[in-house]
């Protein structure tokens, strides 16, 4: 073996990777086979790293370094010893409760109201349907602040539908926990929307005219069939309004404004922490970026099938 | 006051069980028109070329695609009548449908997949499921009621689609190229299979197929789709002796000629006369079986009436028989054993001379 690898040495030395883990396996496979047919294993080599021209590796690499950065440099300078006091703080648990109450809460509605919605855009024609779905997407690309304001001129208590709902039934949405829940939704619905909607044109609509011939409505035929057929798009998407929901703070702080117990979320007491207590910033930060990276697990097996 | 008119006779022509339908089908372009008929415990199958129209006849029929005109009765209550605003939705109907792949949910087990239907039409769930695995047994497959269709093979995915169709108690069984989506050995004994539970179905079962032998196997009756209209029908026997289009002759294997008989001739267009046994007057079919042609390097000094030089174009197996494409006086199909293709040293651009008893020919009118 190590007679062969040096006389092999010379030629696999140019690929700087080849010091780290799976190369090497890779590498010694290939010095394995090489006096039988070196030719064929020099061409049918799938690194292609020698191959990837400067203007582009250049770039890809500051990109990269542009996104890890700022994470490393909130783990490099965390509070770590100070950490557990601060998660056991009143006032976080607090905001982590209200966030997660009022993030699943809005994924509920998003649910309840996305997935007819995406079935609507999917499957049903009618004239204006593009329309429609250019609507849906807008709260994708709006500023949460101008989603905000938006609200509160239809849901506030002079809004539009708010005076009504105020006058009639005596609610108030602005400025309590419901708001916040109403302000994530705006905002959440429309990831899952699309990701619904993606997922329902890839599945065969004759599976459900195949239900309807077996003698479902067209209701049945969804419920019992393109939904469970569908169910792991639902579910991605319900997880994305979900971390979407959780990281919400423009819309949120607009229409429901900042009170502590009542419509302060996560987002919101970090950037108020970051002004008076830093560390504690950074700790909320962190619990944050726990369950992002734990969003991203959960997602990992279907966006990498992708790839 | 036309569409009231053909209303009244198509219900002067109403039968009143089994299926009663004028399939009248615009798409953009393509008409299908089809006049189908067929008495309870019949089995009919629609044949034709892709493109013909078969599959939106069978969609038409299940309510899957809406009629344009026409009328669609079966055991005499009307399903769909465009002139009268009438439509009952592919649910209400007692209409079960085989799919070309079958479409089993993915997410059900065999045996759920046949409740399915039963429980859409109100039956309490045990109930269902144990109508479901009476039905999977009696198909053979009571050992696969857990399997998810993924688990299947294609010839028990088949199964199992025919009985989540026939678990609905259909008075119309519809399928689409049952057979298609198998491999030639399980299709043989799907097949057989099929052809026995559809001899035991009490009610109409109407199929398509691009298959002739499936067609002929499986059906009492043949109807011939070309171009979205009815070019032929009847029994298999009746419809292979005599066919009356090219696409027909060549499923069946006939050289297929027209043109006017007189006595025991019939004259083609050009001119060519081929001679019959049958007596006939009047625009006439005739047919022969290419093997039935003998090819001649010299011209022959032989009895036969039939006699025409020709030129090869094409030469292909064919089972144990080489296929010689010839061209001429009379376009045909010759099969030769391959030692006499190497006797007569064939190859396209050759000139032959072919000959053919009256005997070997069937002339019928057209």
């Amino acid at each position: 073996m190590t007679e062969r690898n040096a006389g092999a040495e010379p030629k696999t030395v140019t690929e700087p990777a080849g010091a780290t883990g799976p190369p090497e396996v890779l590498g010694s496979g290939t010095r394995r086979r090489r006096p039988g047919t070196p030719r064929l294993r020099a061409g049918g080599t799938p690194r292609l790293r020698a191959g990837v021209p400067l203007p582009l590796l250049l770039p890809a690499l500051a990109g990269l370094v542009f996104l890890v950065l700022p994470l490393v440099a909130l783990l490099v300078r965390a509070p770590w010893r100070s950490l557990p006091d601060q998660l056991t703080s009143v006032a976080v648990w607090q905001a982590l409760r209200l966030s997660l109450i009022t993030a699943t809460a809005a994924t509920a509605v998003a649910l309840v109201l996305g997935v007819p919605l995406a079935w609507l855009l999917a499957r049903a024609h009618f004239p204006g349907r593009r329309l429609l779905r250019a609507l849906v997407t807008l709260p994708l690309v709006l500023p949460p602040v101008v989603g905000g304001v938006a609200l509160l001129l239809a849901l506030g208590r002079n809004g539009i539908v708010g005076r009504w709902l105020d006058s009639a039934f005596g609610v108030t949405l602005p400025f309590t926990t419901a708001g916040v829940v109403v302000a994530e939704a705006f905002v959440a619905m429309p990831f899952l929307v699309i990701s619904v909607e993606g997922t329902l044109r890839a599945a065969d609509p004759r599976y459900e005219e195949a239900a309807t011939t077996l003698g479902a409505s067209r209701f049945t035929a969804f419920r019992r069939v393109t939904l469970p057929m569908v169910a792991p798009g639902v579910a991605a998407g319900a997880v994305l309004a979900w971390a979407r929901a959780l990281g919400e703070f423009g819309a949120t702080i607009t229409f429901a404004g900042n009170f502590p117990g009542r419509t302060q979320t996560m987002p919101l007491s970090v950037y108020l922490a970051l002004q008076s207590d830093p560390a504690a910033a950074i700790a909320l930060s962190l619990v944050l970026l726990a369950v992002s990276i734990a969003v991203l697990a959960g997602l990992r097996d279907r966006w990498m099938a992708a790839s | 006051m036309t569409n009231t008119d053909t209303s009244r006779t198509e219900e002067a022509a109403l039968r009143t069980d089994g299926l009663d339908a004028r399939l009248v089908v615009d798409r953009g372009g393509f008409r299908l028109d089809l006049r189908l008929t067929a008495a309870p415990g019949e089995v009919v199958a629609l044949l034709g070329p892709n493109g013909a129209g078969k599959t939106t006849a069978l969609r038409a029929l299940a309510g899957l695609t809406p009629l344009t005109e026409g009328a669609l009765r079966l055991d005499g209550r009307t399903l769909e009548e465009p002139s009268h605003r009438l439509r009952t939705p592919p649910e209400h109907r007692p209409v079960g449908v085989v799919f070309q792949d079958y479409l089993l949910f993915p997410h059900l087990t065999a045996l759920d997949n046949v409740a399915f239907g039963p429980r859409c039409q109100g039956v309490p769930k045990a109930e269902a499921r144990a109508q479901a695995a009476e039905w999977l047994d009696r198909m053979g497959l009571a050992d696969r009621a857990g399997a998810k269709p993924r688990a299947l093979s294609g010839g028990q995915a088949q199964r199992v689609a025919l009985a989540r169709a026939l678990a609905t108690r259909p008075r119309l069984l519809l399928l689409d190229e049952p057979l298609a989506a198998l491999d030639a050995r399980t299709r043989l004994d799907v097949r057989a299979g099929l052809r026995r539970h559809l001899a035991d179905f009490e009610a109409v079962a109407v199929l398509v197929t691009h298959d002739p032998l499936d067609a002929m196997v499986l059906a009492d009756r043949l109807v011939v789709v070309e171009d979205g209209r009815i070019v032929q029908e009847g029994a298999s026997a009746d419809i292979s002796r005599r066919p009356r289009t090219d696409y027909i002759a060549s499923l069946v294997g006939l050289n297929l000629y027209q043109g006017r008989a007189d006595g025991h001739t019939v004259t083609l267009d050009g001119g060519t006369t081929i001679t019959t046994t049958e007596d006939l007057t009047g625009p006439a079919f005739v047919v022969f079986p290419p093997a039935a042609v003998t090819l001649h390097r010299d011209r022959p000094d032989s009895s036969a009436r039939n006699l025409w030089r020709l030129e090869v174009t094409g030469l292909e197996s064919h089972g144990d028989q080489i296929r010689v494409d010839l061209t001429g006086e009379l376009p045909l199909l010759a099969d030769l054993t391959t030692a006499a293709v190497a006797e007569l040293s064939l190859h396209p651009g050759r000139t032959v001379w072919a000959t053919l008893k009256a005997t070997q020919t069937h002339a019928y009118p057209a």
